[in-house]
């Protein structure tokens, strides 16, 4: 029996050691708190299925820290992949400046692989394949990066909850993510969804350094049949005082698009 | 034939005013350049002007029907030259109806298609022709008048045209500068084909990727865009000889991070025998380099064109290409390609640096600079060695 005993508890001591030092570690990052973030991250994700097929036209409006302000006005269709996957296509198509009217950006989203993306050149009528390992550069000049634009899918994050609190008129679920995918700018992101619809109310992005970076600010969110989207967005970047804000007109949805209209070859058919 | 295409054309367009309904889109935009050479002319009749300058203007006029399935343009472009009158151009880049179905599309008129991958020469883009006079680099392109079906499928695109007429290539006159000692006669060009402009050329192109991989495949049969040069029979001046001629061209990129490797080639057999021709290469981006926004990219092509001295010149025979591209990702899109085409058996070199950026939001600005070097008598570029020149345009955009 003593020696019975005695092998027990050489067994249970590391074990029972090994359980505190785990549940130490969790009370950083506890199990839970990356659960609960997922859990809210998905259910604002969520919110979002079943939109088939949508088209919008907006303006962005790029501002200088003195306060010198030009515009581009572009048009992004986007068509759902339900499974979450699966990352969904996207076209965007600039109809000003001038010079660079009809310039398109053809990308085919994935989860952790690299984006599939082409780019037209109207003057040259050029279709090109491009490298989407350019996640952090700025997309046109502006404040929002490539991967703001693309990095919208659910499972190109880790979650992991902090905080709840006031945020506007709402109560928000604080939740920091960090990129997955390779090539990002930011070492991590904290975002506040709302507990009331489940919306994206603002995002800070911290930098490789950790300093935070940039702020986004979603507002203006319209319903549409159940699906919520805001109308402006305005991403301020801290460390140079610029600012661009994307100011969206009405959205449309299920207009019919099918995969056929974000194929590579489309994008010398579009005009 | 021409005349059958502008007409159903006309009609088209006739059929598609506003009050029909669906939405037109009008732009334009007006271009002062003016080249500055610092040599004197090599050449008997060049003009020796130090400046030389012209107008170009675009105009776009675009229509999209309610339902989206069709769609015209309309783009004349105006090109007026005070040195050189065989630079003056009236041309439509395009004029088609184009209506759309679920995986096929129908085109029908004036248009410009694109086909390749490389930076330094483009093999086997051969439905346009090329607006010589234009631009030395081969890129401006003539508005080609065609018959296309696209159909849209799983496994890639494929697409048969039928080009109905011919489009002469564009020279420098007497006048002007980029020509051989003796000036080509391009209103007097000889064809093969007893058709001559009217005979029907056709082209098929397959074109798809498997993920990191994008291929395209091409053929065509008609008349060679490229032109052969044979004196006339009184010596005075050179005229083209366009032949019949069949060629197969493959373009192929694979995109892997920050690396973009791509390879062109063709084999083309005409009356003067067979030609095979590749360029080879990568293109290296380094992303926002030294904490700013900019990008730097390493261009790296090696050209390979093993064809006869019977056979249309080309620069681009035994050269290398090395260039930069750097894009600052600024407000105003400023961009900058240098490069370096060297030949590795004549030594002869061309320097082409093209630098760009927006002013505003309308006006557009663009400075390049191109001289050519290290070619003896007989070399290909020889005839060019006195046109270094730097070129500026300034456009502003309706």
């Amino acid at each position: 029996m003593k020696q019975i005993s005695i092998k027990i508890r050489d067994i249970i001591w590391p074990a029972v050691a090994a359980m505190l030092l785990v549940s130490f570690a969790d009370s950083a990052h506890g199990n839970s708190d990356i659960e609960r973030g997922f859990e809210i991250a998905a259910r604002s994700d969520r919110t979002d299925v079943g939109f088939g097929d949508s088209q919008v036209e907006l303006t962005m409006v790029l501002r200088n820290a003195a306060g010198q302000e030009s515009s581009r006005s572009l048009k992004i269709t986007t068509l759902e992949k339900p499974d979450e996957s699966v990352g969904d296509k996207s076209l965007v198509v600039f109809d000003t400046p001038r010079d660079i009217e009809g310039t398109a950006l053809l990308s085919h989203a994935k989860i952790l692989d690299p984006d599939d993306q082409w780019l037209y050149l109207p003057a040259l009528k050029r279709v090109k394949r491009i490298s989407s390992a350019n996640k952090s550069g700025p997309f046109v000049g502006s404040e929002f990066a490539f991967e703001d634009f693309t990095a919208i899918e659910l499972n190109k994050f880790d979650y992991t909850y902090v905080r709840e609190e006031q945020c506007g008129k709402f109560i928000c679920d604080v939740v920091e993510r960090t990129p997955r995918y390779e090539n990002s700018g930011y070492t991590k992101q904290v975002s506040w969804v709302d507990q009331t619809d489940y919306q994206l109310r603002k995002v800070e992005f911290y930098d490789r350094r950790g300093d935070l970076l940039k702020v986004l600010e979603l507002t203006d969110y319209r319903n549409y049949d159940g699906v919520w989207r805001a109308h402006k967005l305005s991403m301020s970047n801290v460390q140079t005082n610029k600012q661009t804000d994307l100011i969206y007109g009405d959205y449309t949805f299920n207009t019919g698009l099918a995969a056929n209209d974000f194929v590579k070859g489309r994008l010398s058919r579009l005009r | 034939m021409k005349r059958t295409v502008f007409v159903s054309l006309l009609a088209a367009l006739l059929s598609l005013s506003p009050a029909r309904g669906g939405e037109v889109d009008i732009s334009a935009n007006l271009e002062a350049q003016v080249r500055a050479f610092w040599q004197t002319p090599a050449w008997v009749g060049q003009d020796d002007a130090a400046l030389q300058p012209s107008i170009i203007s675009t105009t776009e006029i675009r229509w999209y029907n309610d339902s989206g399935n069709q769609r015209a343009a309309f783009i004349p472009y105006l090109r007026w030259d005070t040195t050189d009158t065989e630079r003056n151009l009236v041309d439509l880049k395009e004029a088609y109806w184009a209506f759309e179905g679920n995986d096929y599309e129908v085109l029908v008129g004036a248009n410009t298609v694109f086909w390749g991958v490389t930076e330094s020469v483009h093999l086997v883009d051969i439905v346009n022709q090329t607006d010589l006079a234009g631009d030395i680099d081969g890129e401006d392109k003539l508005g080609q008048p065609m018959v296309s079906l696209t159909l849209q499928r799983d496994w890639g695109e494929i697409t048969a045209f039928v080009l109905p007429y011919f489009r002469e290539r564009t020279f420098a006159g007497t006048d002007g500068g980029f020509r051989p000692p003796i000036p080509v006669d391009a209103d007097n060009a000889l064809y093969e084909s007893s058709s001559k402009q009217r005979h029907v050329d056709f082209a098929l192109r397959y074109s798809h990727y498997l993920g990191d991989i994008d291929i395209g495949l091409s053929a065509f049969s008609g008349t060679s865009r490229e032109p052969r040069l044979t004196p006339s029979t009184d010596g005075t001046a050179l005229l083209p000889v366009y032949d019949q001629v069949e060629q197969f061209g493959v373009d192929l990129q694979y995109t892997k991070d920050a690396w973009l490797w791509k390879l062109e080639a063709i084999v083309r057999d005409g009356a003067t025998g067979s030609i095979t021709a590749a360029v080879g290469g990568f293109e290296y981006t380094m992303y926002q380099v030294a904490e700013s926004s900019a990008d730097v990219g390493l261009l790296l092509e090696y050209q390979y064109d093993g064809r006869s001295e019977l056979e249309p010149l080309t620069i681009a025979d035994n050269d290398v290409f090395i260039a930069t591209r750097l894009a600052f990702n600024d407000v105003q899109d400023t961009a900058v390609l240098a490069g370096l085409s060297y030949d590795t058996e004549t030594d002869e070199s061309f320097l082409n640096i093209e630098a760009e950026r927006r002013f505003g939001d309308n006006w557009f600005g663009e400075l390049r600079v191109r001289a050519f070097s290290g070619a003896e008598p007989g070399d290909t570029t020889y005839f060019l060695d006195k046109d270094d020149y730097v070129q500026l345009s300034i456009a502003r955009y309706f």
